[in-house]
């Protein structure tokens, strides 16, 4: 055996090394706690998307005329299909999940502050495209949801000047409604461009994060304090290998995760209408619009926003800026502490404001707000249901306040902060 | 892990778990027609003597102008627990060989003529429009001379298909609101005119089995799913277990 590995390495130096770099010599910090799940999460969700992606692939018929037939195919007829398509599906909306919290994880612990800007930089690209890839796949089963979803996101581009219509024209292959042409860029666009896109940015995003080296939940730069440790004279003191430790930790964390994905796959794979849409069970049809056409769940608190303004310019340049402005926290935030263990109590309160908020704005954008208005309000909820135009601009001012707020806090210096201890304080 | 991470950590399990229930538990109000709700029927697609009833129900009431184009005669005999003969010769009423799905015999063009459209495939009924609308929509037929089948429905005003299981039912008419300051007169009340040949008690059963079969036509792999689930959910429970000791065999000596 070791014969063999000898040979391997003589004759490819360079992978040992970067198992080495990568794996058992990256040091990260032994504090992480159970928001750090995420990021290996969302490389399992990938590897499940790509791989069930390439099975329903073999399936799959991209036209117009047979795309639906075929879904009800592997639904029905293929062996095994109806699981491969719902791991899928329910993988489409777990990636979301485990995206968000894992951006979340980032605000609370400042892991996009230097030197991780360009670590927050990518992941941000990497939401970017994994938002235009899920979206052409939810366009792929031609339910007539999935359609006028099309149609009405595609139609978002004629709000740019001049060459709007043209533009809306060019994107969809057709002149009025989407149809076979549009089908098929989607396919091609979400089965092989994007996924390469990902992947590279996956890489990209994971050698810029090993490169600086991993935040943690105390903010402390354990490349900065002191050094040596049980592996290396020249590691820092407070870093342990990243395998054995944080593989097998992780392998902890994707157990639990499979665990509720089996639950949603194997006894409620539309989780109420929310992953899988009853108005999706019917064919597209250009003549029948439902009667109300929204984005899945996940896109809904951007949906919140753009609904929210009249103008079509100005709604599609707030749901622009909404994305953009998270692109913008690392030079919006000018504070020196990174955790929010000792970040001022304003940032505290902020921060989870900016949850709640978003949250709300999701339940404006999914149509569920009766429910938690009916839980607010008591009966009397109709009657505010009809003023949810400015609900939903309070939300939207909100959003936006938080990044106002997180630049002035911070630039004009009024945040208190608590000392920050040299080295990392907790692990489990 | 220490008590302290594993007691964030179920929290957040917890949350997760409790977020996801409210999801569950507000989708159905969420996701119906605006203002519109109808009396839940408990339906059970294991329960397979309601799945052979609503087939039976299905095939002799339905198919004559409504596909289940998604479905074939033999995935019947497995979900119904029949034999090929059994189904062939109680299900099959379309001359259909045994593998072939489940298509009405009645040409699209006469469809058109008659009813003005082509009556819908209902494969994807229930999922789409869910069972207690389904079951809603099959007792709310009331006779109606305006319209040209002459019955009308309350769950879908101005339906263009007349009323198939009126022996089963019997009549119902419909007590009127009168016109009010220019709106058209509304239905209050359904009242059966005339019985049918079951009770209404019999008929509701009637219309739970047929539902029953038409859930199970939406979607067949809810069948066998949460038997495997059960396997599937242990067996992962018992990876993790195992994870879990090996990553604390392993984390010892982290100080």
């Amino acid at each position: 055996m070791s014969a063999l590995v000898q040979w391997f390495n003589e004759r490819a130096p360079g992978m040992g090394a970067a198992y080495k770099k990568h794996m058992t010599e990256y040091y990260a910090p032994k504090n992480f706690n159970f928001m750090y799940y995420f990021g290996s999460l969302a490389l399992l969700v990938l590897v499940n998307q790509i791989v069930t992606g390439i099975f329903l692939t073999m399936f799959y018929t991209p036209s117009a005329a047979g795309a639906f037939d075929s879904v009800q195919y592997i639904m029905r007829d293929v062996n095994w299909g109806w699981l491969v398509r719902y791991m899928h599906e329910t993988g489409a909306s777990m990636f979301f999940i485990v995206i968000y919290l894992h951006m979340f994880r980032g605000l609370m612990y400042g892991s996009y502050k230097k030197p991780r800007e360009l670590v927050w930089l990518l992941g941000m690209l990497i939401f970017l495209a994994l938002m235009a890839e899920a979206f052409m796949g939810y366009v792929l089963p031609w339910g007539n949801m999935s359609f006028w979803g099309a149609k009405v996101i595609i139609t978002l581009f004629s709000a740019v000047p001049v060459i709007g219509p043209h533009l809306v024209e060019w994107i969809m292959g057709t002149l009025s409604v989407p149809g076979d042409p549009t089908l098929n860029r989607f396919f091609a666009l979400h089965v092989v461009a994007l996924p390469m896109v990902l992947l590279l940015l996956v890489v990209l995003h994971l050698g810029a994060l090993h490169e600086v080296g991993s935040n943690n939940p105390d903010g402390v730069d354990i490349k900065h304090g002191p050094k040596g440790n049980r592996w290396n004279p020249d590691a820092p003191a407070d870093g342990i290998p990243f395998h054995p430790y944080y593989t097998l930790k992780d392998l902890v964390g994707v157990g639990v995760f499979l665990i509720i994905c089996a639950i949603i796959i194997f006894f409620a794979p539309a989780v109420g209408g929310f992953f899988l849409e009853p108005d999706n069970l019917v064919k597209a049809n250009p003549l029948v619009t439902p009667a109300s056409i929204k984005p899945v769940w996940y896109f809904s608190p951007f949906y919140a926003i753009l609904r929210a303004i009249p103008s079509k310019g100005i709604g599609v340049l707030a749901l622009g800026g909404s994305i953009v402005a998270l692109f913008l926290v690392p030079w919006l935030d000018r504070g020196k502490v990174k955790s929010i263990r000792f970040r001022g109590r304003s940032y505290k309160i902020a921060l989870t404001l900016f949850v709640i908020v978003f949250l709300l704005l999701g339940s404006i954008g999914a149509d569920v707000m009766p429910i938690w208005l009916g839980l607010v309000y008591g009966s009397n909820a109709e009657a505010i249901v009809s003023t949810n135009l400015l609900i939903a601009r309070t939300l939207t001012v909100l959003y936006f306040a938080f990044f106002v707020f997180l630049w002035a806090y911070t630039f004009f210096g009024l945040e208190r902060t608590k000392p920050v201890p040299e080295r990392v304080t907790t692990h489990d | 892990m220490t008590d302290k991470t594993f007691r964030a950590f179920m929290r957040t399990l917890s949350a997760l778990l409790l977020t996801l229930a409210v999801a569950l538990a507000a989708s159905p109000s969420a996701l119906a027609e605006e203002g519109a709700s109808y009396p839940h029927v408990n339906i059970n697609v294991h329960d397979r003597g309601a799945l052979q009833r609503g087939a039976r129900l299905f095939m002799n009431y339905c198919v004559g102008c409504h596909s289940l184009q998604y479905v074939r005669y033999n995935q019947l005999a497995g979900a119904l627990g029949l034999t090929e003969k059994q189904v062939l010769d109680n299900l099959d009423f379309t001359g259909a060989k045994f593998r072939e799905p489940i298509v009405s015999a009645m040409p699209e063009a006469d469809a058109t003529k008659w009813f003005g459209k082509v009556p819908p495939d209902l494969s994807l009924e229930v999922g789409n429009r869910g069972a207690d609308w389904v079951a809603a929509y099959l007792k709310s037929f009331y006779l109606d001379p305006k319209t040209a089948s002459g019955w009308n429905n309350t769950v879908l005003v101005n339906s263009a298909m007349p009323f198939p299981l009126w022996q089963l039912q019997g009549e119902q008419v419909a007590v009127m609101n009168p016109p009010e300051g220019g709106n058209a007169a509304t239905v209050t009340e359904l009242k059966l005119a005339h019985p049918g040949s079951l009770t209404p008690a019999q008929y509701d059963q009637a219309v739970s089995d047929l539902t029953t079969f038409l859930a199970y036509v939406s979607s067949p792999d809810e069948l066998t799913r949460s038997h495997i689930g059960m396997w599937v959910i242990l067996y992962l429970v018992l990876f993790t277990l195992f994870a879990l000791v090996l990553k604390k065999e392993y984390w010892k000596d982290v100080h």
